[in-house]
């Protein structure tokens, strides 16, 4: 950490601020768990939640929607699909409560329509703040949703993944989600249309094994986690020590498996170019 | 017997490995290696044989037999080269037109640096994918463990069948365990709720047929499943809209509530 303070300037006066300024009444701070510089709320909104030494935020789906969609475009389908512990797991009706609270949302993923770069697109985004994105029945039944509307309405998709894996209190049935996501985007490709995916912190498991990886266009945003087993089951299993950027962006970009790093600043900037790119549309230059 | 018990069951080395099945089941059986990529994972083992008289394409996760054999095939848990090769291999049953018998006996999927930096959930997501659109029949039979994603790569087919010992979940128990009562000894309890037999799995619908273990392992057995096995694929070879229902058997998995707004 020390090196990184060295190196570190400031470089405009919202970082100043972001590191000296005292907190407005009432802003919430945070603490950025890769410099452990302390922020505040609306710097971090201002910065699109990346902190000064480029570490990348975990955000939830709705605030990334409204960074990545064209203002007011944003049309959500399937919210009414929610899970129903199928299978009377230990536990699992108390944790889906907290979840819901803690997110605000019902599922671990929100599916609909909207506008980027003035593209109609549809889409899938999914939240680190409920139950780490893990994939459940009804998480796969949207994303299968999503992808069979978008093949009838002829539209791209672009899907932000963030996932535990699958969700191990519906059993067989969460692992099922795989299988079906997969079908779903086979067809929805079987027609020529374009699906992008967008890997943020953390991309792991049963995701990371099914639609996460089936894009015809990887982009994963810097840092972010991205495997199939997790760091430490390798770790123990292997009794090896990793590399420190084991199964991160940047490991996955050097070894083949992703097309693109990008900053969250022109993220939106680029997915309206890979789109304009299969929208027919010419290059504005 | 309860779930746990048919954990250790499944889990059994002196139970038939896919090899045994393929001898006891198959005629000239023809090995085939590699994945063209990278490298050969002794993990999978495929290649063609017939299945009474007729050419079929067979692919199984090999534990092995003997501890030094087992060393050798990573004791049933492939890396992506091993699930590129059984890709590699259905594509060219696609091709020939001929039907793809599978049998899954795996822990799940290998955990290790280089099965991460060779893109294991690539590997996998591939093949769930690819198989979902393989125009030609594939029968799926879980002969001991089904560990997760790695058991699923080489499941998305027409037809599921279980040994009745046979297990299939999306976590190891001792894995949910942990997680779950932080203490991998509460496996047995975990492995009940995770509802992982051939039974459950008959009952959510994902398996299609559970298999007797009377004499397993013996020739009476293995003529009983061959004619089972050659009975179903005729009924596959003759269904047209065999991908469109393959589709809708994954399709219907899952339960949800859909609330009216
Ligand atoms: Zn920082």
């Amino acid at each position: 950490m020390s090196i990184l303070k060295f190196l570190y300037k400031p470089q405009n006066e919202l970082e100043k601020e972001g590191r000296n300024a005292e907190p407005p009444a009432g802003e919430t701070e945070y603490t950025c768990p890769n410099c452990h510089r302390t922020l505040v709320e609306s710097v971090l909104e201002a910065q699109n939640w990346v902190c000064i030494c480029g570490h990348h935020f975990r955000i939830g789906a709705r605030k990334r929607i409204s960074m990545m969609t064209d203002e007011g475009s944003f049309e959500e389908l399937f919210s009414t699909i929610v899970t129903d512990d199928p299978l009377a797991f230990p536990g699992y009706q108390k944790k889906l409560t907290k979840a819901r609270e803690q997110s605000g949302e019902n599922e671990s993923v929100i599916t609909g329509t909207a506008m980027i770069g003035g593209i109609k697109t549809a889409l899938f985004v999914m939240s680190p703040f409920f139950m780490m994105g893990s994939m459940g029945s009804a998480t796969g039944e949207k994303i299968t949703r999503i992808f069979e509307y978008a093949a009838e309405h002829s539209l791209p998709v672009v899907g932000w993944t963030v996932s535990g894996g699958a969700r191990m209190q519906e059993g067989l049935l969460s692992l099922m989600q795989m299988a079906k996501t997969s079908g779903a985007v086979l067809r929805h490709s079987q027609k020529g249309l374009l699906y992008i995916t967008v890997l943020t912190d953390p991309t792991t498991g049963g995701v990371t094994a099914s639609f996460a990886m089936e894009g015809d266009i990887i982009v994963a945003e810097p840092g972010a986690t991205v495997g199939f087993a997790g760091r430490r089951v390798v770790e123990q299993t292997t009794m090896e020590s990793l590399p420190r950027d084991f199964q991160t962006s940047e490991f996955i970009l050097e070894h083949g498996f992703a097309d693109i790093i990008v900053q969250r600043s022109n993220e939106k900037k680029l997915l309206s170019s890979l789109l304009a790119f299969h929208g027919g549309n010419h290059d504005s230059l | 017997m309860t779930a746990y018990d048919r954990v250790r069951t499944a889990r059994s080395t002196s139970r038939p490995t896919a090899q045994d099945y393929i001898a006891g089941m198959f005629s000239s059986f023809i090995e085939l290696h590699g994945d063209r990529r990278y490298r050969d994972d002794e993990a999978i083992i495929g290649g063609l044989a017939y299945l009474k008289g007729k050419p079929v394409t067979v692919i199984g996760i090999e534990k092995g037999h003997n501890t030094i054999e087992r060393m050798r095939r990573s004791f049933g848990a492939p890396e992506p080269e091993g699930y590129r090769k059984a890709l590699r291999l259905m594509k060219q049953a696609e091709k020939f037109h001929r039907p793809v018998v599978l049998f899954v006996d795996t822990s799940g999927a290998f955990c290790g640096i280089g099965a991460e930096e060779r893109g294991q959930g690539q590997a996998i997501a591939e093949n769930l994918m690819e198989m979902m659109g393989l125009r030609t029949p594939e029968i799926s039979i879980f002969i001991g463990e089904g560990g997760s994603g790695g058991a699923l790569a080489l499941a998305v087919s027409d037809r599921v069948w279980m040994l009745e010992n046979a297990v299939y979940s999306v976590i190891s128990p001792e894995g949910c365990a942990s997680i779950l009562y932080k203490d991998a000894a509460e496996a047995p309890k975990a492995a009940e709720s995770l509802r992982l037999t051939a039974a459950d799995a008959y009952a959510l619908g994902i398996a299609e047929r559970v298999i007797s273990e009377d004499g397993l392992g013996t020739p009476d057995f293995y003529s009983k499943l061959r004619d089972e096995v050659a009975e179903e694929i005729g009924i596959l070879e003759k269904t047209e809209d065999l991908i469109e229902r393959r589709y809708q058997r994954f399709r219907a998995f899952g339960r949800y509530d859909e609330e009216i707004k």
